[in-house]
């Protein structure tokens, strides 16, 4: 008995094809997963399931009734629930206010219609409690980890009594420890009988959560099976449409002498922190979130304050006052968060290479048009960054494309300490690849990569050395042959 | 689908998006065209000669003061102390000439400067000190008209030597010099803005101030060098109204950061930072000088001009913000 059945569905937007005659079907209580590409349809499919979009042809069948969902709060209501990657809570109420925003459970007082906060918080207690959770209902959420956010939006979907909820990404920002507590909510949802959509980038957590997968590529669906019956390879094939390749790019590791020392470094977030980093060398950093790597990467950077503790490069002091120090003695860094900390999204792909270089798109003291352009198109050729033009808006481009271009303004400014914090987060399979093989092409040009990572297989494949990292200390520095993904949680744990 | 096809199909989605930018950053073009035709058809007088010198005349003194709002804007921020500064300027150029006798070029480059230090006032503290800009500009507005009170105790400074009425009642062949200096002010800014790191800076930190911090710009010092050329500015319209009155007025350049953002809004530059353009600040400032001037030939009362400037204000935000969430 299938719970929701879509059949033939298609959606087109202006220029583009976003689905052409998808299936997809679910049962109670299975997990199926749903991968592929940015923009090979899988948001634009949820958003027709839960009723942000209405399909231009297709039917969608829920509990044996064909039907329309006309918008989510009438999705939500009938059972569908999606968790989003963006999570949609107000920070600075509590989790019981979030639970039931613009549905507060109502009294009557001498004939007035007031709140009723009592129930409200017994009922998100015990919403709180199915999910086996430990979570104060009085907590404010920007108190609240991320994961721990995730948990309260799981909640909030239970409350609708919901039957079929989608996941949109949830493991992104967890670390290896969140996840599994995820994964046992999962599991407990599943046993009470919730279908569940789970969309993720990380194929490893998929073979360890679903039951079955389904793949779509250019809006097309493209194969579901039975998760034992695929692995890794195959599905990456599917995903892509062509053999791939090793993911990991082999190449003759010759680190020279060290260029970066970092000693006894600590600021507000990170304690007494001594390593170095060599020429030509990739050094990763790993850790659980929260454990002061990105702050590392600022406190290097001149970002945040040091409070004490030396940063020599190149046999020079360099602890920087500010960014713009950093940037002119050759650093760099690729920050998280792409969209609001690594690129000016209205600005063109042209404005966004410039911009931490000025200088070599200048003639005397203005702009030289032609400096610009030829710049841009210099870099766009050599990173092979997929866009029309090089005016095009950077928003418009896909991620692993903005990618690219964060890499080209550091290029640009002929950074030679490259600082990446997270550098495939929400990047395609395929383009992760390539992102890969430009860090490669970086340390045979002799610079140095710093890699801040969540993905413990990315660490292992790339880095020469592996740094790790819990609150805010440096637990231990790993060679790459005696790394393993045990050893490095084992030292994350603390 | 064959290649042909495929081709077509990327050249109309070329031409598309063509239109369509020229339709959102060229909207006021056509509202400015659309207005004048309008203007024509209603009053014999709106489309001669001298109406048309009248129009840019008036609007020279708003238009220059918009471009330095608009640097402000563009830097996240907003600047609604230019009015005041107007008349700081104006009565402080006045006085060093009436009451120090100093020469014509020095009481200018004292107004100037005097507008520039408000400016950089504000900069300091929205940059240095992150009051929000519209809360920090709102107290330099309040307390800079209050010490163009003090400074005069509310009489107007009279008695200007012979020589300052060139800059605002001069004119250079047909052309009336307020005219000239604004066409200067505009192409200055418009390099500005377009072709030096200056500009191209200003507008990323509007357009992302994190993502450009990150790249080493400087931001505070940009957003500061923002916020002292919209006092600057302000002060070199403040010494043209000075020069056109024959007087410092304590209250002059009152309401004037209204209809200069205004016309910076109108003319496309979005509140939220990081967008906007020189040139459709200009057809902005055009726009509601020809607003109102058409609405004087049509005998409107003044009353409801100030009205019909709020609607437009309003309209235009409103526009502005419906342009936000369709991207």
């Amino acid at each position: 008995m299938k719970i929701l059945e879509v059949k033939d569905i298609r959606k087109e937007f202006p220029g583009v094809l976003a689905l052409d005659a998808v299936d997809l079907s679910i049962e109670p209580g299975e997990v199926r997963a749903l991968v592929g590409e940015n923009g090979a349809g899988k948001s634009t499919l949820i958003k027709i399931l839960t009723g942000v979009y209405q399909p231009d042809n297709g039917t969608i069948t829920y509990k044996g009734e064909k039907r329309t969902i006309a918008n989510p709060l009438e999705g939500q209501k009938l059972g569908i629930s999606v968790v989003h990657q963006e999570l949609n809570l107000i920070e600075h109420l509590t989790i019981y206010e979030n639970l039931f925003l613009g549905r507060p459970l109502m009294k009557k007082v001498a004939g007035a219609n007031l709140i009723d906060w009592k129930r409200i918080k017994k009922e998100s207690t015990a919403l709180l409690d199915r999910l086996n959770v430990r979570l104060d209902i009085n907590a404010k959420i920007h108190d609240l980890s991320v994961a721990q956010k995730q948990l309260v939006e799981i909640a909030k979907a239970l409350s609708f009594n919901c039957e079929v909820m989608v996941m949109d990404e949830p493991s992104a920002t967890l670390t290896d420890k969140e996840l599994e507590v995820l994964f046992t909510v999962i599991k407990d949802l599943k046993a009470a009988g919730v279908a569940i959509i789970y969309i993720s980038h990380r194929l490893e957590e998929i073979f360890n959560i679903a039951d079955s997968v389904t793949v779509l590529r250019d809006g097309k669906h493209i194969v579901t099976l039975p998760i034992h019956e695929t692995n890794r390879t195959k599905l990456i094939e599917y995903m892509v449409g062509r053999e791939l390749g090793a993911e990991y790019p082999n190449w003759k590791r010759n680190p020279e002498e060290p260029v970066l020392e970092v000693d006894h470094l600590e600021s507000a977030k990170i304690k007494d922190v001594s390593f170095s980093v060599r020429k030509g060398e990739i050094f990763g950093i790993a850790g659980l979130v929260g454990a002061g790597r990105t702050e590392l990467a600022r406190a290097i950077m001149g970002i945040d304050k040091l409070k004490s503790g030396t940063i020599t490069y190149r046999g020079k002091p360099s602890n920087f006052k500010d960014v713009s120090q950093a940037v002119k003695k050759g650093f760099g860094l690729v920050p998280e968060e792409r969209k609001s900390q690594g690129l000016v999204l209205q600005m063109t792909v042209r404005e966004n290479i410039s911009l931490a270089n000025i200088k070599t798109v200048e003639k005397g003291m203005f702009i030289s048009k032609k400096l610009d352009r030829d710049t841009s198109k210099k870099y766009i050729k050599l990173l092979r960054v997929e866009t029309p033009h090089h005016d095009q808006l950077i928003k418009n481009l896909s991620g692993g494309n903005q990618q690219k271009v964060v890499l080209a303004k550091w290029l640009n400014a002929d950074a030679s300490i490259l600082i990446f914090d997270e550098p495939t987060r929400g990047i395609d399979v395929g383009a992760k690849v390539e992102i890969y093989n430009l860090l490669v092409e970086l340390i045979k040009a002799g610079k140095s990569i710093i890699m801040i990572s969540s993905e413990m297989p990315e660490l292992l494949g790339m880095c020469d050395r592996i740094a790790v990292m819990h609150e805010g200390k440096l637990m231990g520095i790993l060679s790459k042959e005696e790394a393993t993904q045990e050893k490095i949680l084992h030292l994350a744990a603390g | 689908m064959s290649e042909q096809i495929k081709k077509d199909k990327a050249i109309w989605v070329n031409v598309k998006t063509l239109v369509r930018t020229v339709n959102s950053k060229y909207f006021i073009l056509y509202a400015v065209i659309a207005l004048i035709i309008i203007l024509t058809i209603l009053s014999d007088s709106f489309l001669s000669l001298h109406n048309i010198i009248n129009i840019l005349r008036q609007s020279s003194m708003v238009a220059i003061i918009a471009v330095g709002v608009f640097f402000a804007i563009v830097s996240g921020g907003i600047d609604i102390s230019v009015g005041s500064t107007v008349g700081l300027a104006g009565v402080i150029m006045a006085k060093s000439l009436v009451e120090l006798n100093l020469p014509i070029f020095l009481g200018i480059i004292i107004g100037l400067a005097v507008g520039t230090f408000v400016g950089l006032i504000n900069g300091l503290l929205v940059a240095k000190r992150n009051i929000p800009p519209f809360v920090a500009t709102l107290g330099t507005m309040g307390a800079v008209r209050g010490l163009t009170y003090v400074l005069t105790n509310a009489y107007p400074v009279s008695g200007l030597p012979k020589g300052i009425d060139f800059i605002g009642r001069g004119y250079v062949g047909p052309i009336p010099v307020p005219i000239i200096i604004m066409l200067v002010v505009y192409v200055l800014a418009y390099i500005v803005a377009e072709h030096t790191r200056v500009g191209r800076f200003i507008f990323a930190i509007g357009g992302n101030e994190e993502a450009a911090h990150l790249s080493g710009i400087k931001i505070d010092k940009y957003r500061i060098f923002a916020y002292m050329t919209s006092g600057g500015l302000a002060a070199l319209s403040g010494i043209i109204l000075v020069s056109r009155l024959a007087s410092g007025q304590p209250n002059a350049g009152l309401n004037y950061e209204f209809e200069a953002i205004t016309s910076a809004v109108v003319g496309g530059t979005s509140l939220s930072g990081g967008k906007g353009t020189i040139l459709g600040v200009l057809f902005g400032a055009l726009f509601i000088s020809i607003l109102l001037n058409g609405m004087v030939l049509l005998n409107i009362s003044s009353y409801y001009q100030q009205m019909l400037k709020g609607i437009v204000l309003i309209l235009a935000v409103m526009v502005d913000v419906a342009r936000n969430k369709g991207h």
